[in-house]
């Protein structure tokens, strides 16, 4: 059933969870490096500090750009968390980024462009593993409905295990951690400045990082539908699957962006198929 | 009691310094003093940057470039000259390229001596001029002009 309730919590909670990853993120990758690290509560200062400062203006259309990212990536994360149709809320993520590479083509900035050039890759990238994601879990339930794959008590993950793998690559991509942090970084200092944030300041750099938040939440979110027959596994899967992220992020260097499109394509989309084809195969030949 | 200073981000420019105060800036942001302990981040990027911290002295070369770094940070910002090369163009300061220290170009905040200047005294700089970022928000804070002295603006 399409619950309206589970989107306005999701509205209204995905940035304090979202905020609250991120700084626990900030810390633990601080003790792997061995330092001591920010506040817990540090991202929500950071945002708090954007909204404070004066806005620069490059370019006017900047707002609409940043708006319209922000309101769609709330907008299919409210339409997955509701348990609406799943191909319905991947195009309006994948919507929602494409704002976000205009928002950064409509600047002056190089450093903006590369990283615009860069984000649409990582789109390329990572964009047929999440389809194959979404009909991987209608051959195994068959629905498209967020509920339906929600209510239904077959362990998605013991049908889906390539599936997930790749899920998990492209989730790399997705929470911008290295060695696919190509077109911006959460870490200081890389070739092309910020790339795609490069021109956003003030409040509307704050709006792409409380959008990159409800982002976050609704990929971890994303993970549970694995393992939704069982919510406790479901969420200890997504504790193991952030903390495993996280030792990538500082295990690793930046790679390059054909490192990140072949790896993903051949890697992700390889261990995609090859499971949605044994699946078809079963099913063909066990009769369910 | 403002966001602002829980959450400096700092842009770090090296105008002619001989390097060795930029190693001390550096030094601040390794495990050892780990300035992102108070939310300090080193940004590549004018744009988000709070504290604008400047080694070394302006000359013919990149006084444009301060100027170009410091007309890009959004407001409120503060401008942090870190060892006495920036502070008034040190042992260069008769140099014939060298304009002097960094506030003939842009108003300087905080001036940390040193040369070079200690990781310590470069955290206490910037704790000071966390407060005068503070007092910018609040618009209680008298800002100075570029100073005209030493060579200033030719």
């Amino acid at each position: 059933m399409i619950s309206i309730m589970n989107a306005l919590i999701f509205i209204v909670a995905a940035p304090f969870i979202g905020g609250l990853v991120a700084g626990i993120d900030r810390k633990l990758t601080a003790r792997m490096q061995g330092r001591v690290g920010p506040p817990i509560l540090q991202p929500f200062a950071d945002v708090g500090k954007l909204f404070e400062k004066k806005q620069i203006v490059v370019t006017p259309s900047q707002h609409v750009h940043t708006l319209s990212y922000l309101v769609f990536i709330v907008a299919s994360g409210a339409l997955f968390f509701a348990g609406g149709d799943l191909l319905l809320v991947i195009f309006a993520f994948t919507l929602a980024h494409l704002f976000l590479v205009l928002g950064a083509y409509s600047s002056y900035s190089p450093y903006s462009f590369i990283g615009a050039e860069r984000e649409l890759i990582q789109i390329i990238a990572y964009e047929p593993m999440i389809i194959l994601a979404a009909v991987g879990m209608y051959l195994v339930t068959k629905s498209f409905f967020v509920w339906e794959i929600m209510a239904s008590e077959l362990p998605l993950i013991l049908y889906l295990p390539g599936v997930f793998l790749g899920f998990l690559m492209v989730l790399t991509i997705k929470l911008r951690k290295s060695p696919f942090d190509l077109s911006t970084s959460h870490h200081a200092h890389q070739e092309i400045v910020k790339g795609v944030t490069t021109d956003f300041s003030g409040p509307m750099l704050g709006r792409v990082e409380i959008a990159h938040w409800y982002e976050n939440v609704f990929l971890l979110g994303f993970i549970y539908l694995f393992f939704a027959w069982n919510p406790l596994i479901a969420i200890i899967a997504i504790i193991v699957v952030y903390l495993l992220e996280i030792l990538i992020d500082n295990t690793f260097s930046r790679g390059t962006w054909q490192f990140t499109l072949k790896s993903s394509w051949i890697i992700a989309g390889m261990m995609g198929l090859v499971n949605l084809g044994v699946l078809y195969y079963l099913s063909a030949v066990v009769p369910a | 009691m403002t966001w602002l200073s829980k959450s400096p981000w700092i842009l770090h420019y090296d105008a002619s310094s001989c390097n060795g105060c930029d190693i001390e800036v550096l030094a601040c942001l390794s495990p050892l003093y780990d300035v992102e302990r108070f939310g300090i981040i080193n940004t590549g990027n004018p744009k988000h940057a709070d504290v604008l911290v400047i080694t070394g002295g302006i000359n013919e070369q990149n006084r444009e470039v301060v100027r170009n770094l410091y007309d890009q940070m959004a407001d409120p910002k503060v401008v942090v000259a870190v060892g006495i090369c920036a502070s008034s163009g040190g042992v260069f300061r008769e140099c014939y390229n060298v304009v002097g220290g960094i506030d003939c170009i842009i108003p300087v905040d905080v001036y940390v001596p040193g040369c070079a200047a200690r990781p310590e005294s470069i955290i206490d700089g910037i704790v000071k001029a966390l407060s005068i970022l503070e007092e910018k928000k609040r618009g209680t804070h008298i800002s100075q002009a570029p100073r005209q002295g030493a060579g200033g603006l030719r």
